[in-house]
Parts: structure tokens; C-alpha cells; sequence
């Protein structure tokens, strides 16, 4: 084929590049079951192990007997804590500077706390062998309520540290106290509370519930001994934290620990953190010498490994008369469970919960965290989200709400009176964030006008009427959300793990013949970076998208990277793909120019070429000089043309968006139908139109699942009673309501591309559009705030509250 | 423990084996057989990742014995495609439609849409939704889903343009 025939809309069409609906390079694979996942690897020799589990929340262990188990046929160790202390392994580290057991040291402090770790040489005889474990408890008093447990006689949890006034985060006022965290100007929020014409004040509560991926957490450890090598491949979403994590806390050097993130079969922030499952494979397999295989099961994922929200927050605002807000006041509970294990910036204990004062300008702010132990499981991930801004927009978008009936306003005419304007961008918060851009009035607007607001308004107030006349017992809500994120941490001045800043990475060879590799610092779980990385190195260099290999996972191959979570990707690696890409371009100019025998300065990029300037006849494209960069470099020049970059993004990204829900509810079963759902989305630069589509169906659904009934329950005893898809609510393809999508572009004016990243967004900014929706069915009845998840019985009782079945 | 010998076809293909009792399908397909495009995504056959057709039926095969299916014909994801290696029009739809994510709901999505589109070749959105509802996906939402199952209804059913 003769390029010089094709128009420069059909080279750019040829590239794939950025804005392209290109089809997912990951399917063709998964599509005919030849993914690679953990749980799909066999090694020769390989065992299983599996654990014994506490089925107290709360216990002194006085006693383990694993004789009967390891006299059965083909049990190869039972590990305890007391193995484990020989290699100084009973406890280990948290992300967030607290310890957490690996095995029950002395006592179990949630339901299902792992005890004992069988191995054993196949899977069935290692869950008989967990039933052969004899395991003496003496049960202790039990506290599951974070609002009780700074009362001066609760139980006492953390034995460990029941004496330490300092914690990893400051001063600890109580044994179950974990940390105090503040952000803001507490006496000038005091005093605009004090004066202000109209203040509400709610318990706005976000319940525990879970990501749950479908593939639960899985590793296989493999230990050399000859070579004195840890080979460990996992369900990891930052295997190089990972690696590093492994080294720090164990005698073998990092350079000969291989860590490897397969094919991931979803994240949403459950698989960010280290767990005891990860340590015991690679202890088991140190001491058995032979590959340990450790998967989780449901039951064991639902109950143990990260747990997302448990916040409980006092929210205040303060306004005018007319609507304008004055104040914001916030004062959170965060239940912990047994042990921080949070993931979040090491500095950011409540992740960046200050993002409360959402998308409007509050002239004042406040807001203070107190973190909590109980005898719940351990975790605090960040559940398709950044770091606690789903709580911060649930807490922000329902007060005001309950503001605007207060007021007697229509939510989102109370919304567009204090939305941050467009000209106030870059906009500082009154809690310390940059704000880098945003176009918030133009998005709420084409959002009403979309769905019709003025014209929905009125069908619900003639519903109302019809509703107290007696001719309906169906209540219709209309939810409005406005969202703002902030993800892409972060820049190294205010993030870091474990001391690590959190930038990340990319390196990109190109080969002779103008075929390219690029291997990442990130890790796709289903993000479709294999096809969108390519994108962006396609319109950075010219070089075809399908021409490009995107490689994540192998920590011996990728350069330093901190993982995929709280949709860093596109915005820190995208980033750093973009940059690298920009080296290769400015070493291939200074190629073309030699080979076009003119200066440097008087060539020019023309999509997938350089020329001539002035004489577009003249011009090599990418593919010739790949193939000159190996065999006829300028002189003095290097051959080869590869580069790496490693990108420390000057600030975060705040992706935002308009979000419209029509719920009808009937009050006498709480049957709520979503009637309809529109979801703007302005994610910057758009860098494949069909995946951020895809990722805001995904993301909606999880909203929709947490909103209406979503929740890791227990019972006073410390038992958690949703600890299957019996009782967990993941919805179906018959629940689940169909999705509008659109968007606006306001690109970032610091991001290579201008890109924001999307992935969460719609977690975000969708949870409190349900919950608003329901809530706003009922606000003509008097109802200020019923909590999530709006399940059927909820709902019905929430009916009944009022009144509604008499 | 004691052994049960078992002969069946998979994937066309006629297999022999002897097993513990206690094994489950699944358990069988991908360990013993190395079959490991269906997944497991939970213990309570809620999830659907294991799914696999056995003698025209799609069954959840975490909760089937591996003895259960002697003498039976079985298909995985792994037969679905053509003997050439061409894609069949369903695996063509779930990528056409971006019907997939992390991909690891897709076999048994995939191998549930096959008998769906036997059992009513031209279903309509309500009745794909209701015919996949044993299968769980947390990544897409299950729009594109519905879109990819539709595509390959169409092209299933000769018709040259599918959905957009």
C-alpha cells in the first residue's frame, strides 16, 4: 500500500489513536476462555493451601491441635503463629502504619479471622484437613458498633497496642482509637454556623459493603531454594508494592523476588492491599520447597479481604436564606474493623475524605475523622473509587438535598446557585484541594435539559396530588447528583506508599521494522489497557495502534509503577505513556531531518510521518526511521529508539459530571423501579469513547448495587450474616436498569493529553443519585434522610414509618 | 479415597477418566482436564462462571458431580468456536459490542448465550435478560451484553447488519 494516496483523515483513521471506538485487543482471548488467570496455572508439584477460620468475632485461642490433620494422607504443614514467628511472620504491616496478625496470635478479633494454614498436595484434602484442626476459643465481649467504641468500658481490642498513646497518624485518646484526622478552619466554620440564616444537620451513614469482584483473591507462591528465589503470581492491582512489601518484610532481596499479575478477573479495590492468604502461600512454600497455590473463596472474600465505607458522618451546612452556603461542618466515624489495613496514601488516613465540600464554593469548611477499632473484618479499600470520595460525595450530595428542602428549593436550582463557576477554575477549596478545571453550570444544565427536569417536576407533583387523593399508591423521586472526583494520585509533595512517591511509569521500545512494545507501571483488571495505552502511543508517534504491544504485570519487565486504583491509570501512567511517546517523537525528528539531509527545526510531525516544512512531499514516516534508528543514526547519535518515563503529575484530576435518576416507588411491597438513568460525564480528554462507556455502565451497576442493597451485615454477636451471594445483593441483568450515557470535554490543563480518567466516576457520582431519588419520592411526606441501601424491606419500612399503611 | 470411572465427550472430544466421587465438575474440567475457561466465582451457584452445556442443558458445573456427567456430551467455552477457529457469532458479538471487561464472567456468559439462542433464536431484550440472569457480571452493567447477544441472534439468524 502507497501512503502518499491516502488522505490525512484516513492515515489518522489507520493509527486507532486517541478518540477511537477501537475494539478491545484483551478479547479476543478472553472471549474464547484462553485468558490467563491465577487460579489457571499448574505447576508441577504444586499444593494447596487453605485456612482454619475463627467462628468467634471476639476470643482468646488457648488452643490449637492440628496433630489430626497433619497425620491425614497428603497433608504436607499446618502453619500457626507459632511457625510464623520463627520467621518473624505472625504480623504484618499495614498500608496505613498499623500491624495486623497473619495467623491468630493469642486471639481472633473478627468472625472468620484466619488461625491456621493447612497445605496439603490436592484442594479437597486440604478443606478436610481444615475441618481436622482442633481450635480452643474463650470468647470475649463483642463490639461491632463504631459509635460505641469509645465509650470508656468498651472491650479492649487491641491488646498489642491498648497502651500506646501515639499512633501512626498522631495522638490515640482511647484503646479502641485509631486516629484523629482534621482538615480545615474549625472557628471560621464555627462562626458562619453561627450566623447563618439556615443550617441542617443529618447522621448521613455509608454502609460496609464490599467490592466483590468476581474472581476472588488468589496467589501461587514459588520458592527456589537453590536459587534463593521467590516467584509469586497473584491477583495484584500494584504488584511492585507488592514485590517491594515482600522484600521489606521478609530476608529475601528484591531483586530476586518475581512478581507477576496475570489477567485479573476485576479489582474495584479489593485486591490493593497484601493479606495474610498472600503471606502463608509464600512461608508455605519456603518451608515445603514446592509451589502453594491459596484461593479464596466467597465466603472467605466477602468476610475477610477488604471491606469498602463503614463511615458514619455528622454532616452540617450552613446557608443563606436564599440558598447560598456558608459553611460546611463534617465529623466522621470510620469503623475500621480490627486493624487498619486501609489503602490509602500512608499520609491520607481518611484517603482524601476532604473532597466533602464536592463540587460548590464553600466560603468555609471543616471536617475531622476519627478512626475506630472493632470486631469487624480489617480493610477501608477504596470500592471503585478514589480514596473515600464516595463517602465524601454520599455525605455532600445528600446534605444538600436535605438543604433544599430545608429551604423549600428545587434541588438542583439550589445546586446551580453554588456550583464553583467556570471562571473561578483553577479553584482552591476551602479544604485544601486544587481544583484544575471544570465546567460544572454547562454540565448540570444539559444534564435537566436532556431528561426533561421542568417537565418531570410537574409529573411528580401531579402524581403527589394523586398520591394523597387516594388513586395511586405509587411515589415518584427524581435524583439529582453533582460529583466531583479527584483521582490520579499523586503528585510525590503529598502521596506516597510506604515512603514510595506515587508516580508511575512507562517504557516503550520501538522494533525495526516500526512495530512497537510498551510495559507499564499499572495493571489492567478489566480496563482494556492493552487497547487504550496503544491509543495513546499511536497519536503521540504514528505509529498504528495494532502495531503496539501493551505489557502490565511482570515486575521483572515493567518499570516502577504503583498499580491500578483509584483510576490512577490514565492519569499518571497515561501520562507516562504520553511522555515516553514524546522522547521517542523527539529523537525520530532528529532522525528524519539526517535522513532528509535538512535541520532538525525543518521537519515537522504530520500524523504518522515527518516532513519537510513547506514541502510535504519530502517526509519519512515513522516506519522508515524506526528502521534507520537501528542501522543509520546521525553521527554521535545512539542507536535504537526506546524511552521511559516516570511521570509525577503535577496535581491531582478532577473528573466531574450531572447525574438524573427517576425511581417509582410503590409503598406498600418497596418495590422501587428505576424508571430512568442519565449519566453526563466530563473525563477530559476522551481517549476511547466505546471502554469509558463500558466503564460507566460497570460503574453505575456497582452504585445501583450499593445504593439499593448492598451491605455487609452483622449481628451484635460479631457474626456477618451477607457473607454469600445468597445474602449479598449483586444484581442481575433483570435488575439492572438500562443506562444514558453522555458527556462534555473540559480537557486537563496539566495532564499530557488532558486526560482525567473515569473509571470511578460513576460510582461516585451515582450512589447518591439513587439514594436522592428514593429520598426525594418520600420529601413531600416530611422525610429528610432514610439511610442506604434502599432495599425492598428498607423501603417498606420507611413507608411505614410514615404513616403510608394504615 | 475410592475412585469412579467415567467416560464422556467434551468438546467432541471422547475423554476417560477416573475420579473421586465428592469431585465436582468444574473442579474436573479445570483441573483435570485443563479446561480453564470456566471459572469459579463463588461457592453457591449464584455467580454462574462455571457454566458449562451438558447434554443440550447450560448447568452451573460447581454444583454437578463430575460422575454426574458420565456418558455425557459436554461443551465449554473452549468448543464453542469452530473447528477452523473461526469465532462463533456470540464470541464476535461480545467483542463487537464491547460485551466484556475484565472477561472473567465471559465464558460462562458466553456458553449460557449458546443455549439461549437454541432454546429461542430471536429473543427479545426482556427475555436475554431474564435468560442470562443466573450469570453475574460486575464489570459491565450488562447493556453491551444484551447488545453482543443480539448481534449474534442477527447474524445467527442471516441478517447482514447487525446493531450498531
Amino acid at each position: 500500500m502507497n501512503d502518499t494516496v491516502l488522505t490525512p483523515e484516513q492515515r489518522t483513521d489507520q493509527l486507532e489513536g486517541i478518540g477511537c471506538k477501537r475494539k478491545r485487543v484483551e478479547d479476543v482471548r478472553f472471549v474464547q476462555g484462553k485468558g490467563n488467570y491465577v487460579d489457571d496455572l499448574d505447576l508441577p508439584g504444586m499444593l494447596y493451601g487453605d485456612f482454619v477460620r475463627s467462628p468467634y468475632a471476639h476470643a482468646r485461642v488457648t488452643k490449637i491441635d492440628a496433630s489430626k490433620a497433619t497425620a491425614l494422607p497428603g497433608v504436607v504443614a499446618v502453619l500457626t503463629a507459632e511457625e510464623l514467628k520463627g520467621v518473624n511472620l505472625a504480623w504484618m504491616p499495614t498500608l496505613a502504619g498499623d500491624v495486623q496478625m497473619v495467623l491468630a496470635d493469642g486471639k481472633v478479633l473478627y468472625q472468620n479471622q484466619e488461625v491456621a494454614f493447612v497445605v496439603a498436595d490436592d484442594r479437597y484434602v486440604a478443606a478436610d484437613a481444615v475441618e481436622m484442626v482442633e481450635v480452643e476459643y474463650e470468647p470475649l465481649p463483642v463490639l461491632v458498633d463504631p459509635l460505641k467504641a469509645m465509650e470508656p468500658d468498651a472491650p479492649v481490642l487491641r491488646e498489642d497496642i491498648k497502651d500506646k498513646t501515639e499512633g501512626a497518624h498522631g495522638p490515640r485518646k482511647h484503646h479502641n482509637h485509631v486516629f484523629t484526622w482534621e482538615m480545615g478552619d474549625r472557628e471560621a466554620t464555627d462562626a458562619a454556623f453561627g450566623k447563618a440564616d439556615v443550617t441542617i444537620k443529618e447522621m448521613i451513614s455509608y454502609q460496609r459493603c464490599h467490592p466483590s469482584p468476581l474472581e476472588t483473591c488468589q496467589c501461587v507462591a514459588s520458592f527456589d531454594k537453590v536459587k534463593g528465589e521467590l516467584t509469586l503470581w497473584g491477583t495484584f492491582q500494584a504488584p511492585h508494592v507488592i514485590r517491594t512489601v515482600a522484600s521489606l518484610i521478609s530476608p529475601i532481596p528484591e531483586h530476586k523476588i518475581h512478581v507477576i499479575s496475570p489477567d485479573i478477573g476485576g479489582g474495584f479495590g479489593n485486591k490493593v492491599g497484601a493479606y495474610p492468604g498472600y503471606i502463608c502461600a509464600i512461608v508455605a512454600s519456603i518451608v515445603t520447597g514446592q509451589p502453594v497455590k491459596w484461593v479464596e473463596d466467597r465466603i472467605e472474600n466477602l468476610s475477610t479481604t477488604a471491606f469498602a465505607r463503614d463511615y458514619h458522618m455528622l454532616t452540617e451546612i450552613a446557608a443563606t436564606r436564599d440558598g447560598r452556603v456558608t459553611g460546611l461542618r463534617v465529623h466522621t466515624t470510620a469503623n475500621q474493623g480490627a486493624f487498619d489495613a486501609c489503602a490509602d496514601p500512608s499520609k491520607w488516613p481518611a484517603g482524601f475524605f476532604n473532597i466533602v465540600t464536592g463540587s460548590y464554593d464553600f466560603p468555609v469548611a471543616y471536617c475531622s475523622v476519627d478512626g475506630v477499632y472493632t470486631n469487624k473484618a480489617p480493610g477501608g479499600v477504596a470500592y471503585r473509587c478514589s480514596f473515600r470520595v464516595t463517602e465524601a460525595a454520599y455525605a455532600i450530595e445528600r446534605g444538600m438535598d436535605i438543604l433544599a428542602q430545608k429551604l423549600g428549593m428545587d434541588p438542583a436550582e439550589l445546586r446551580m446557585k453554588n456550583l464553583i463557576r467556570r471562571e473561578q477554575f483553577p479553584y482552591t477549596s476551602a479544604l485544601g484541594w486544587e481544583y484544575d478545571s471544570g465546567d460544572y453550570h454547562t454540565a448540570l444544565q444539559k444534564a435537566m435539559d436532556a431528561v426533561g427536569y421542568a417537565e418531570l417536576r410537574k409529573e411528580q407533583a401531579a402524581k403527589q396530588e394523586a398520591f394523597k387523593r387516594g388513586e395511586t399508591r405509587e411515589l415518584m423521586g427524581i435524583g439529582v447528583s453533582f460529583f466531583t472526583e479527584i483521582v490520579g494520585a499523586g503528585p510525590s509533595r503529598n502521596c506516597d506508599i510506604l515512603g514510595i512517591a506515587m508516580f508511575d511509569s512507562a517504557e516503550i521500545r520501538i522494533h525495526p521494522t516500526g512495530a512497537a512494545i510498551a510495559r507499564m507501571g499499572s495493571k489492567s483488571q478489566g480496563q482494556g489497557h492493552e487497547t487504550t495505552y496503544a491509543q495513546i502511543i499511536a497519536t503521540e508517534t504514528g505509529i498504528a495502534a495494532e502495531n503496539i504491544t501493551v505489557e502490565e504485570g511482570n515486575t521483572d519487565t515493567a518499570p516502577y509503577g504503583l498499580g491500578t486504583y483509584g483510576s490512577r491509570s490514565t492519569p499518571v501512567a497515561g501520562a507516562a505513556v504520553a511522555m515516553a511517546a514524546r522522547k521517542i517523537k523527539a529523537k525520530a525528528q532528529m532522525i528524519a531531518a539526517f535522513m532528509l539531509e535538512v535541520h532538525d527545526d525543518d521537519v515537522e510531525f504530520d500524523i504518522d510521518r515527518f516532513r519537510v516544512k513547506g514541502n510535504p512531499e519530502r517526509f519519512k514516516t515513522m516506519k522508515e526511521i524506526a528502521w534507520a534508528a537501528y542501522h543509520q543514526v546521525p553521527p554521535g547519535m545512539e542507536p535504537g529508539l526506546e524511552a521511559v518515563s516516570y511521570y509525577d503529575p503535577p496535581n491531582m484530576t478532577y473528573p466531574f459530571g450531572a447525574y438524573i435518576c427517576v425511581a417509582d416507588i410503590d409503598v406498600d411491597t418497596g418495590e422501587t423501579k428505576i424508571r430512568r438513568f442519565y449519566a453526563l460525564d466530563d473525563c477530559g480528554t476522551r481517549i476511547n469513547p466505546m471502554i469509558i462507556e463500558g466503564q460507566i455502565h460497570g460503574g453505575l451497576t456497582e452504585a445501583f448495587a450499593i445504593a439499593m442493597g448492598q451491605e455487609i451485615h452483622y449481628d451484635d454477636d460479631g457474626n456477618v450474616t451477607t457473607a454469600s451471594f445468597l445474602d449479598y445483593f449483586l444484581p442481575t441483568a433483570v435488575e439492572t436498569p438500562k443506562w444514558e450515557t453522555d458527556w462534555t470535554t473540559t480537557p486537563s490543563p496539566h495532564h499530557p493529553i488532558g486526560a482525567k480518567g473515569v473509571g470511578e466516576s460513576p460510582n461516585v457520582g451515582g450512589v447518591p443519585c439513587f439514594a436522592n431519588a428514593v429520598n426525594d419520592a418520600f420529601r413531600f411526606l416530611g422525610s429528610t434522610h432514610i439511610s442506604m441501601p434502599h432495599d425492598q424491606w428498607r423501603t417498606w419500612e420507611a413507608a411505614d414509618r410514615l404513616g403510608l399503611h394504615t | 479415597m475410592a475412585q469412579t470411572q467415567i467416560s464422556l465427550t467434551v468438546n467432541g472430544k471422547a475423554v476417560e477418566a477416573s475420579v473421586e466421587p465428592r469431585m465436582l465438575l468444574i473442579h474436573f474440567l479445570r483441573d483435570k482436564l485443563r479446561l480453564t475457561g470456566p471459572h469459579i466465582g463463588c461457592d453457591t451457584t449464584h455467580c454462574g462462571a462455571c457454566t458449562v452445556d451438558l447434554d443440550g442443558k447450560s448447568v452451573k458445573s460447581c454444583t454437578v458431580f463430575a460422575v454426574q456427567a458420565d456418558s455425557a456430551e459436554i461443551t465449554t467455552i473452549e468448543g464453542i468456536a469452530a473447528p477452523d477457529g473461526a469465532l462463533h457469532a456470540l464470541q464476535e458479538g461480545f467483542r463487537e459490542m464491547h460485551g466484556l471487561q475484565c472477561g472473567f464472567c465471559t465464558p460462562g456468559m458466553i456458553t449460557r448465550a449458546y443455549r439461549l439462542l437454541q432454546e429461542n433464536p430471536n429473543p427479545s431484550e426482556a427475555e436475554i435478560r431474564a435468560g442470562i440472569s443466573g450469570n453475574l457480571c460486575r464489570c459491565t452493567g450488562y447493556q453491551n451484553i444484551v447488545k453482543a447477544i443480539q448481534y449474534a441472534a442477527d447474524k445467527m439468524a442471516g441478517v447482514q447488519e447487525a446493531a450498531q
